[in-house]
């Protein structure tokens, strides 16, 4: 199936990235590759998919959306921003530069500084919604451009009327979060699962379906829901990578050398700053105790 | 306690390394803070010893190859390096043979350095100083090697006792294992237990080579799993195929064919 006739499909990554891992690198790795070859078994099959447009209400798009015939365009990370307060979260500023660093030699994901730069804390779904908006705009624009060499504008500007569709990359802990009280709206799962869809990367030997099945909200939109299993442990965490980091010990191999060089240079890490935070709420908690 | 005063100590890893990947150089990291932490040691060495072809093992890639793409790997290490002593060898060398071979390697190299002007690099700096000792030489694993000694035919007692009496291990487990529990079961190992030296890896970093090579051979991607310069070398030599996985399918490991023969 040629790639023009698959649907373009940009991944976006929440997170703390304090600091940025190989891990969340391989997310994003691990995602492409199984949406791209989701495809194949269709084709294996001889069903034809000519209709390319992004909408809920197709018959062949639901087909492709469950056996997926994706064409990944772009990777973002979008860093936290610092009002989340979580517990030794350093500074927007060094997190970003890390995460730039690191995505040096990736040719399609990127860092975007658009969270941290808002002026509190900004819940996922908007996160979601402003990069969708981006991309809308970025299509009008592109209308009557010449196509250039970058994937996503080349997408935006080919005859094709499709917006690329915009999903939410995550862990499997990720979908747990959900059930956290008061940690999110119930609408706005809704609107992430509806408008947007999930890529959830489990490890071997978990089992995400069994949190979806105990979820009616995720059971409805279960097709909407992309389960990777990542069959190679990787569980690089980077509180671990903090303490080892506070306590002077290697992690080189586990992190980019040019982010251990950063880290060491501006003094990142240390006992002090893991205590930023202590004994504060995490903002959307907080947010959501004020409402009640 | 001063650098100066500590046991110099070199690490030895025998493997396939087919192909290196970033948890086979996390393992160097971890035995060195490890050993440093004790307050006893002093690491100046890490030895990287990719496994002769002759090993026979299933899907085992020419030593050429896992030897460049072990340099282009430790091109970022001032401290670890590859040797390919064992794969310059006309047949698979037993594990002592190999650590033997090294041991020689530093006598040698500390007559010589007797004389000579202290330079930049710590190994000639040990062995030029005053100190009479020369460094311990450990062998690096992973707790699965501990187990391998009980795979009947694999291992000859004696030489077993002569890795853990006059070298010693170094030996990184993953969180939720417990290696202790196979020392504990092995009246040999049991014995050698002060010179056996159990690191706890908290990080789970389980790259396996294996699923790397099955990773390439579907087109999957294994970036950040190890180093961007291997994988652009593995590409452009196209090394790992469903051909290659087959390589010595259905032979015996050269030690196991070595112990039958000897029966």
């Amino acid at each position: 199936m040629s790639v023009k006739s698959r649907i373009p499909l940009i991944l976006l990554a929440c997170g703390s990235f304090n600091p940025i891992t190989n891990m969340h690198m391989r997310l994003f790795e691990l995602a492409r590759d199984h949406l791209h070859q989701t495809g194949l078994e269709t084709m294996a099959y001889g069903i034809s998919f000519s209709c390319c447009h992004n909408s809920f209400r197709c018959p062949s798009v639901q087909r492709g959306k469950r056996q997926g015939r994706y064409q990944v365009i772009e990777g973002i990370m979008s860093p936290v921003n610092d009002d989340y307060r979580k517990k030794g979260l350093v500074s927007a500023r060094h997190r970003i530069a890390m995460a730039k660093l690191a995505l040096e030699t990736s040719d399609w994901i990127r860092v975007d500084p658009w969270e941290t730069e808002q002026e509190s804390w900004t819940e996922t779904v908007k996160v979601l919604r402003h990069h969708y908006n981006e991309l809308q705009s970025k299509k009008e624009f592109m209308k009557n451009k010449q196509p250039t060499e970058r994937s996503t504008e080349n997408f935006l500007s080919s005859q094709c009327s499709a917006l690329p569709e915009l999903k939410l990359l995550c862990g499997a802990d990720f979908l747990q979060t959900f059930q956290t009280p008061n940690l999110w709206k119930k609408e706005h799962i809704q609107e992430i699962l509806e408008q947007f869809g999930l890529v959830c990367i489990s490890r071997a030997g978990s089992d995400p379906a069994q949190y979806i099945n105990e979820s009616e909200l995720l059971t409805k939109f279960q097709h909407n829901i992309f389960l990777v299993k990542e069959w190679i442990q990787n569980e690089i965490s980077s509180t671990q990578i903090r303490y080892a980091l506070s306590r002077g010990l290697s992690v080189k191999y586990l992190i980019p050398d040019s982010v251990i060089a950063y880290i060491a240079y501006h003094n990142i890490y240390t006992e002090e700053s893991e205590q930023k935070n202590e004994g504060d709420l995490l903002q959307p908690l907080k947010l959501h105790n004020t409402a009640m």
